[in-house]
C-alpha cells in the first residue's frame, strides 16, 4: 500500500466535541432523590415507610401544639373540647398562668428579683467561660467558681444584715431548683472528680483503694438510692443539731453521684496521655503537683472536654430525680400544677410535659452542640 | 565524677523524704476516714436510739401487711417483708430483662438506620436519637404513663389490637400462650437441635482448619434449631393454644394482663436506652476503617461475607463494652419505676418497707447491695469477654 492509495477523508474534526450533558436522572435534584431515596427496592420501601410515619406524626403534632391550641383563658373551661371546638389542643393558657410557678416555685413574689439577678449572673458567668473571644477568661473562671457561688448563696438564701430577707429553701422551686442543683453539681463534680481520678491512679495504696471503692460503689447503684441515702441516712450520721435541709441533702447526693462519673471521664483522659509526657515533666525536675498542673491536666482535660460536657448533660437530666426526696424542681412543679383541679383537663398533662420537654431539650441540645463544636475545634490541631 | 560517700551526702530533712511523706499522707487519710466513719456510726446509734428505731434484720420475718400489684411468686399481705423483697427484686429483673432485649433490637435498628444511604431514613433515626437523648428519662416515663396510657379510653372502649389484644387505661391485654401436653417434646427437640448445631459448628471449624473445606454452618444450624422443633411441633398437633382475652362489660378476662405501670416503664426504658444503643452501634460500625472493607473486596469477598466475616466481628469488639454499660444503665434506670408506681425493688423495698419499718440503714444497704452485685457480676463477665476478644498484639 502506498501513500497515494490512501483516500483523504473529506472532513477531519480538529476540535473536540462538546461533552454531552449528564443524563437528567443522575444530576440535580432528581439525581439526588434517585441516589438517596430510591436507589433500590428496599430503599423505596423504606422511603415510603418513613414518609407515612412522618405524615402520621407531624401534622397531628402541629395541630395539637398550634392550630387547635388554646392561647388564653382563665381556667380549665377554656381548654375543654366543646361543640364549637370538637378538638381541644394544647392548653397554653395554663402555661401562661403557671409560668411564674414553673420558674420560681413558691419563692416569695416580692423577692423574685433576687432570682432574676441570679439567673443573669449565671448567664454572664457561662458566657464568659464558653465564649472563646471573651477578655480575661482567667477572671471569668474565678468569677464562676468562687464569686458566683458565694454571691448567689447570699442572694438566694438571704442575709438580713445587708437587708435581704431569709427565704427558706423549702420555698424554692421550679427552674430555679433545677438550675441551682445542676450548677452546684457541675461546679463541685469537676474538681472532686479530678481529685478522685488522680487518687485512682496514685501509687499510694490507701489513696487508690479509697478512690476505687468510692467510684465503683457510686457508679454501681442507681441515683435514686444515692438520693435516698443522702435523704434518710445523712441526717442519721450527723449530730441532731446539724441536720441538713432538704436542698442540701439533694445537692450532696447529686454532687456525690456526678463526681464518681466525672472521675472516670477524667481518668480516661489521663490514660490517653503518653507516658513520655510524665517522664519528660519529671526529667525537667517538676514535682508531682507542678507536673499535674502544668503538663498533664491541661492536656488530659483538653481531650476530655466533650466527655465532660456529656457528663454534664447526664447530670442536668438527672436533676429531675431530686423530686423523689421532696424537692420541687421544674418537672415536679409541672406535675403538681397539672393535677390542680383548676386546670385539670385531658390536655393539661401533655401541655405541661411539652413545656418541660422544650426546657430540657434546649439546655441539653445546647450543651451537646457545644461539645461537638469543641471536639471539632480541638481536632483541628491534630489534622494533617 | 566520683561517688559521694553516704556520710558526706547533704542531710535531707525527713520532711522531704518521699517515702516518709507517702506514709504520712496515707496515715492522715486513713485517720480522717476512720474518724468520719466512727462519728457517723456514733451519731447514727445515738439518733436511732432517740427515734426508737430498731436495728438489725429482724424485720425480715415480720408480716408486711401491704399488697403488691404485680407478683410473679406467691405473695399476699400476710407474707413477710423478706418475701416482699424477693417480689420486688424479681419485678426489677423482669422489666430489666425484657427491656434489654427490646432496647437492643430498637438500638441496632436505629443505629443501622442512621448509617443508611437513604437520606430520609438516616435523618429520621438521627432525629430520634437527638430528641430522646436530650430529654430526661423521668419526663419520658411520666409522659408515657400520664399523657399516653392514662389518656387511653377506658375498659368499655378498649382499643383492639391486631392479633386479639386490647389496650386501655387499665393496661395491655395480650393473648397468653398455653402449653398443652406434647409441648415438652418440642422443647426437648429444640435443646437437642441447639446442642447439635454447636457440635456441628465445632466439627466444621476443625475440618476447615485441617482441610480448608467449608461447611454450610448457618443453614444446618437453622435447620437443627428452628426446622426440627417446627416439624415436631406440627407432628405433635400444635401443642400451643392461645388464650385470648375476652372482653366483658366491665372487665377483660383471660389472657395476659400487663399493668399500665409496667407498659409505661418498659416503653420508656426501651425507647430511652435504644437511642443510646443506636449511638454505640453507629460508633462501632464507623470504627471499622474503610480499608478493611476494601481489603476484603480486593481479596474477592462478596459484600455479604465482607460484612459477616470482616466488619461485624471488628465492630462488635468496639460495641460490646459500651453496650454492656448501657444494659447496666437500663437496669439501674428501672429504679425510676417508683415514679410511675411499678412495684420494683426500690418502690417495694426502699419505698414501702422503709416507710413501714423505718430501718433506713438496713433497707438502703440491702437495696444498694443488690444493684452493686448486679453491676459487679456484669463487669466481671465483661472483663472476661474483653480479655478473650482483645487484639492479640506482639
Amino acid at each position: 500500500m502506498t501513500a497515494t492509495d490512501f483516500k483523504q477523508p473529506g472532513f477531519v474534526r480538529t476540535m473536540p466535541m462538546d461533552a454531552l450533558p449528564p443524563p437528567m436522572a443522575m444530576t440535580g435534584a432528581l439525581g439526588w432523590v434517585r441516589a438517596n431515596l430510591f436507589s433500590g427496592p428496599f430503599n423505596i420501601l423504606m422511603t415510603i415507610f418513613v414518609i407515612l410515619l412522618i405524615v402520621w406524626i407531624v401534622p397531628p403534632l402541629l395541630k395539637f401544639l398550634i392550630l387547635d391550641a388554646t392561647w388564653s383563658g382563665t381556667d380549665r373551661e377554656a381548654c375543654l373540647a366543646s361543640d364549637a371546638r370538637p378538638e381541644a389542643g394544647a392548653c397554653w393558657a395554663f402555661v401562661r398562668e403557671r409560668l411564674p410557678y414553673f420558674i420560681y416555685g413558691s419563692y416569695p413574689i416580692p423577692q423574685r428579683w433576687r432570682v432574676d439577678i441570679f439567673f443573669a449572673m449565671l448567664a454572664i458567668g457561662i458566657t464568659w467561660l464558653l465564649w472563646l473571644g471573651a477578655p480575661r477568661r482567667d477572671l471569668g473562671a474565678l468569677y464562676f467558681f468562687v464569686v458566683l457561688p458565694i454571691v448567689s448563696f447570699i442572694l438566694l438564701k438571704g442575709w438580713p444584715l445587708v437587708g435581704l430577707v431569709n427565704v427558706d429553701t423549702a420555698l424554692w422551686g421550679g427552674a430555679l431548683v433545677t438550675i441551682v442543683v445542676a450548677t452546684v453539681g457541675i461546679v463541685v463534680s469537676l474538681p472532686v472528680g479530678i481529685m478522685l481520678a488522680l487518687g485512682r491512679r496514685s501509687r499510694m495504696p490507701a489513696v487508690k483503694l479509697f478512690s476505687v471503692i468510692y467510684i465503683e460503689f457510686v457508679r454501681g447503684v442507681p441515683l435514686i438510692t444515692v438520693l435516698f441515702m443522702a435523704s434518710v441516712m445523712l441526717p442519721l450520721f450527723v449530730p441532731d443539731a446539724w441536720s441538713p435541709d432538704k436542698l442540701v441533702r439533694a445537692l450532696v447526693g447529686i454532687a456525690m453521684f456526678a463526681s464518681a462519673y466525672m472521675a472516670e471521664v477524667v481518668r480516661a483522659g489521663l490514660q490517653a496521655i503518653p507516658k513520655g509526657q510524665f517522664e519528660g515533666a519529671m526529667a525537667v525536675g517538676l514535682n508531682y503537683r507542678q507536673m499535674m498542673r502544668l503538663i498533664i491536666l491541661p492536656q488530659a482535660l483538653k481531650i476530655t472536654i466533650p466527655n465532660i460536657v456529656n457528663t454534664y448533660i447526664g447530670l442536668f437530666k438527672d436533676t429531675t430525680l431530686v423530686s423523689i426526696i421532696g424537692m420541687f424542681d421544674l418537672l415536679r412543679t409541672i406535675e403538681s400544677a397539672r393535677i390542680d383541679p383548676k386546670w385539670a383537663t385531658p390536655v393539661t398533662s401533655a401541655t405541661g410535659y411539652a413545656v418541660a420537654a422544650i426546657f430540657y431539650f434546649v439546655f441539653c441540645y445546647g450543651m451537646s452542640r457545644y461539645a461537638r463544636y469543641t471536639e471539632a475545634r480541638l481536632a483541628k490541631g491534630d489534622r494533617r | 565524677m566520683t561517688a559521694v560517700p553516704a556520710s558526706e551526702r547533704p542531710k535531707v530533712s525527713l520532711l522531704y523524704n518521699p517515702r516518709v511523706r507517702t506514709i504520712a499522707y496515707q496515715t492522715l487519710l486513713c485517720a480522717i476516714i476512720a474518724f468520719l466513719a466512727w462519728s457517723a456510726v456514733n451519731n447514727a446509734i445515738e439518733n436511732l436510739r432517740r427515734a426508737r428505731i430498731a436495728s438489725g434484720f429482724e424485720f425480715w420475718r415480720f408480716t408486711s401487711g401491704f399488697d403488691i400489684s404485680q407478683t410473679l411468686i406467691d405473695y399476699s399481705s400476710t407474707s413477710t417483708y423478706g418475701r416482699a423483697f424477693w417480689v420486688g427484686l424479681i419485678n426489677t429483673l423482669v422489666v430489666a430483662a425484657i427491656g434489654i432485649v427490646l432496647a437492643t433490637i430498637v438500638g441496632f435498628l436505629a443505629g443501622i438506620a442512621r448509617l443508611s444511604k437513604n437520606w430520609l431514613l438516616s435523618r429520621l433515626a438521627g432525629g430520634y436519637v437527638e430528641l430522646i437523648r436530650n430529654l430526661p428519662l423521668l419526663l419520658q416515663l411520666l409522659f408515657w404513663y400520664n399523657a399516653v396510657l392514662k389518656a387511653l379510653p377506658d375498659m368499655r372502649e378498649s382499643v383492639m389490637l391486631p392479633g386479639g389484644g386490647f389496650l386501655n387505661n387499665r393496661g395491655l391485654f395480650l393473648p397468653q400462650p398455653m402449653f398443652q401436653p406434647g409441648f415438652e417434646w418440642v422443647l426437648a427437640v429444640f435443646v437437642v437441635g441447639l446442642i447439635g448445631a454447636i457440635a456441628f459448628r465445632i466439627w466444621a471449624r476443625r475440618r476447615q482448619e485441617r482441610t480448608g473445606e467449608q461447611a454450610p454452618v448457618g443453614w444446618v444450624a437453622l435447620g437443627l434449631i428452628v426446622g426440627l422443633p417446627l416439624i415436631v411441633y406440627f407432628l405433635a398437633g400444635g401443642p400451643i393454644a392461645l388464650a385470648y382475652p375476652q372482653k366483658g362489660r366491665f372487665n377483660i378476662n383471660g389472657g395476659m394482663e400487663l399493668l399500665p405501670e409496667f407498659v409505661a416503664l418498659l416503653f420508656g426504658l426501651v425507647i430511652y436506652t435504644g437511642a443510646f444503643i443506636a449511638e454505640v452501634v453507629r460508633a462501632g460500625i464507623l470504627a471499622v476503617s474503610h480499608g478493611q472493607t476494601e481489603a476484603a473486596y480486593s481479596l474477592g469477598l462478596r459484600p455479604g461475607p465482607t460484612l459477616r466475616l470482616v466488619v461485624i466481628p471488628q465492630a462488635m469488639r468496639v460495641i460490646v463494652p459500651p453496650l454492656t454499660s448501657q444494659y447496666l444503665n437500663l437496669t439501674k434506670n428501672s429504679s425510676l419505676a417508683v415514679f410511675v408506681g411499678y412495684p420494683d425493688l426500690v418502690q417495694v423495698f426502699a419505698g414501702t418497707v422503709l416507710n413501714q419499718t423505718g430501718q433506713a440503714v438496713e433497707v438502703i444497704a440491702v437495696t444498694m447491695a443488690v444493684y452493686l452485685t448486679i453491676s459487679l457480676v456484669t463487669s466481671l463477665a465483661m472483663n472476661w469477654y474483653n480479655s478473650r476478644m482483645a487484639l492479640v498484639e506482639r
